[in-house]
């Protein structure tokens, strides 16, 4: 194992691990789900393993991949890292909040499922430990920062390498995000769970979480999109379509992330209707920097087909390596953002949010988004990732280029059947969608199962990505480490200008955010209201 | 700052279809008047079975013809449990929990509203197709959520 890329190495072990204990809870569900009578299917096993597949696989291996692939980013645009101590610090505190939390949740004392919502109450480990996964995270952002800020100093005007820029933006977005979901966890969850208070609210409670849960996607999405702009161009041996519309959209999503929350929230009471329709606008506002990467990343994807010889209209699709697993997951991730993108602007939709929410629809939604755009290109990022840090072949080969086509076809079969069992009523997150024999629920049966031969798949792939990279630590036949390389803009990039201001546009975005909440958020403080003792009904 | 204008042309595009997302979003809240369940009411979730309008659960005709439901969302029921209600007539749902968070949400109608405790949700909706519908929980409430379910029978004739 390579010592220079140590850090970045433990990082995605940690990753890789949760991904892995994820999938198999994911497996339970869908089996249960289309009532298959496995050994030690129950109520309990099924909430249970909801709760672990949603925190370690949308918290968890989504932290630690982004940490890692922020630090490798970093050192190797600038250099070097500063702070290189704080960040084994920061990555210890985080393994531990993650193994507390798991903890909690395995040992069947916190089946609150990953959005905890109050009432409901888990035990206090399950919140300390989340408390310490993110604070691990806020010293990798602090590292990040330094180091670029350091960086900086020495290199006067020139414009910030373009990952990076992504990276600082998913920093920022995240800095943000938390400090909505310090206020719950840690102003109200953690001294509730440990009795020094005795109730709290509901709304209260869910507004926070929502200033957090929305950014929190793109905090996924971003450092995805850094693949999709500067490691694959390079890759498949194109050019990057335009530098300066890159640093735009990643400045996008550092305004438009956080003043949308409420779009979660339509259906809850104590928040006023023109609050959420606010919400609303800016909601839409975000799908334009996702709009912009449709056309720029594959604009530079035709720039590589045509360096390739390409010279219709469409040949330069054939022209591309779509047997190169970093290229197969990451132009099936963006087919696939394709459908979940849309279906978010539906979600959004002030009025049409009432036929879907809480419905089989949405996990159909977010299987879509993060679990396909963001999931799978982490999963081509890691086949990019493992020789370069490791010096080692990926092995066996050919599992890693049937990986990306088979996480395609199972998330197609079961995530368009959701979506549409969603649409008929279906609700989300039920041990059995049966109901006593109701006709209508009768009616999502046939869907249902379909979904779970779409839930089978993906573990298949998902036990393919997992074999890989253990065969490559292991087996991966050594070889000097190819260099670690991004996107060059097709026109030589002019400097970063305004769109590399990250403190004004900080500035502009915390504003943002006080205009969303600072009204509503009074007004919900000011109602006399009634807060709520706890609950543990599992 | 250089665009291609290729680029421009998409973005020149991007930012219509989002203008008419929006516009059609804006236009359904106006001129149709449908909103979410947004109410702005409190009540103490201790104390709704013991006192308040919430202790006796029920399905109200009023005078002017219209109907009120007063109902609570709790572990793993809803109260009343059969709803009869006329059709063709607006219908407004009063719903609280005593517990944790519910979903009510009437299969294949536009009720779905979140029942918080300490908070009354309230929605209006008229059934124009008669018959018999689905209610679920559709917020994970504990170990029997999947359980939690109810009826609404929409009465044909009344018009």
């Amino acid at each position: 194992m390579s010592k220079a890329y140590r850090l970045e190495i433990s990082h995605f072990a940690v990753a890789i691990a949760a991904f892995a204990v994820g999938a198999v809870m994911a497996l339970l569900q869908a089996l249960s789900r289309a009532e298959v009578a496995v050994p030690f299917r129950s109520e309990k096993m099924y909430y249970l393993s909801v709760t672990a597949h949603g925190v370690l696989m949308a918290l968890v291996f989504t932290t630690f991949f982004i940490m890692g692939l922020g630090y490798v980013v970093a050192r190797s645009t600038l250099g070097k890292l500063r702070g290189e101590g704080l960040a084994w610090i920061s990555f210890w505190v985080a393994l531990a909040g993650t193994v507390m939390n798991a903890g909690a949740i395995l040992s069947g004392s916190s089946t609150v499922l990953y959005t905890f919502y109050p009432p409901l109450q888990a035990h206090w480990t399950f919140y300390v430990g989340a408390t310490l996964l993110i604070v691990g995270s806020w010293g990798f952002s602090a590292v990040l920062l330094a180091s670029y800020l350091g960086w900086r100093r020495e290199h006067r005007g020139q414009p910030v390498p373009l990952p990076l820029h992504g990276m600082l933006a998913t920093v920022l977005i995240w800095l943000i995000a938390t400090s909505g979901l310090a206020v719950e966890v840690v102003g109200m969850l953690v001294p509730w769970s440990l009795g020094l208070i005795d109730k709290v609210d509901p709304v209260v409670a869910r507004t926070w979480f929502w200033w957090f849960g929305h950014p929190l996607t793109y905090f996924w999405l971003v450092p995805a999109y850094v693949v999709w702009y500067t490691v694959v161009p390079r890759a498949v041996g194109g050019r990057l379509f335009s530098d300066k519309l890159t640093r735009l959209v990643f400045v996008m999503f550092v305004l438009f992330s956080t003043p949308v929350g409420f779009h979660h929230q339509f259906s809850d009471p104590g928040i006023s209707a023109s609050w959420k329709l606010l919400h609303t606008l800016t909601t839409y506002a975000i799908l334009f920097p996702s709009l912009v990467t449709a056309f720029t990343v594959t604009a530079s994807l035709e720039t590589a087909g045509r360096l390739r010889g390409a010279r219709g209209w469409f040949d330069w699709l054939g022209k591309l390596p779509w047997g190169d697993p970093l290229f197969a997951s990451v132009a099936l991730s963006m087919v696939t953002f394709m459908l979940g993108g849309f279906g978010g602007a539906i979600n959004a939709a002030y009025a049409m949010n009432t036929l879907v929410h809480n419905t089989a629809w949405i996990q159909g939604h977010f299987h879509l988004t993060v679990g396909t755009a963001v999931a799978l290109t982490f999963m081509g990022a890691s086949y990019w990732l493992l020789p370069r840090l490791l010096g080692r072949e990926v092995r066996p080969r050919r599992l890693a280029t049937w990986q990306p086509y088979l996480w395609f076809v199972g998330m197609m079969l079961f995530s368009i059947p959701n979506h549409i069992n969603g649409i008929l009523g279906m609700p989300r997150r039920v041990y059995s969608a049966g109901f006593q024999g109701s006709p209508v629920a009768a009616s999502w049966q046939g869907l249902t199962a379909i979904s779970a031969v779409g839930g089978a798949i993906l573990f298949l792939s998902s036990a393919f990505f997992v074999i890989v990279v253990v065969g490559t630590v292991l087996y991966g036949r050594q070889m000097p480490a190819p260099a670690i390389e991004f996107s060059v803009p097709l026109e030589p990039a002019e400097g970063g200008g305004v769109w590399d201001r990250f403190g004004l546009w900080t500035a502009v975005a915390v504003g943002l955010v006080i205009l969303a909440y600072a009204v509503p958020i009074a007004h919900l403080y000011g109602m006399h209201r009634f807060p709520s003792p706890a609950f543990k009904p599992w | 700052m250089k665009v291609h204008l290729y680029e421009r042309i998409w973005m020149w595009l991007a930012a219509a279809m989002i203008l008419g997302f929006v516009s059609a979003v804006v236009f359904a809240a106006g001129s149709h008047a449908i909103h979410p369940p947004s109410h702005m009411e409190t009540v103490d979730p201790t104390q709704v079975r013991i006192r308040g309008e919430f202790t006796e659960p029920r399905v109200e005709q009023r005078a002017d013809g219209s109907v009120l439901v007063v109902g609570l969302a709790e572990m793993f029921t809803f109260r009343p449990n059969t709803l009869r209600v006329p059709a063709g007539r607006p219908v407004t749902f009063r719903l609280t929990s005593p517990d944790v968070i519910h979903g009510f949400e009437i299969v294949g109608t536009n009720v779905n509203a979140t029942v918080v405790p300490g908070y009354i949700s309230q929605t209006t909706v008229t059934f124009d197709r008669p018959g018999e519908y689905l209610i679920v929980c559709n917020e994970y409430c504990g170990l029997a959520h999947h359980l939690m379910q109810g009826r609404l029978i929409v009465e044909g004739g009344a018009r």
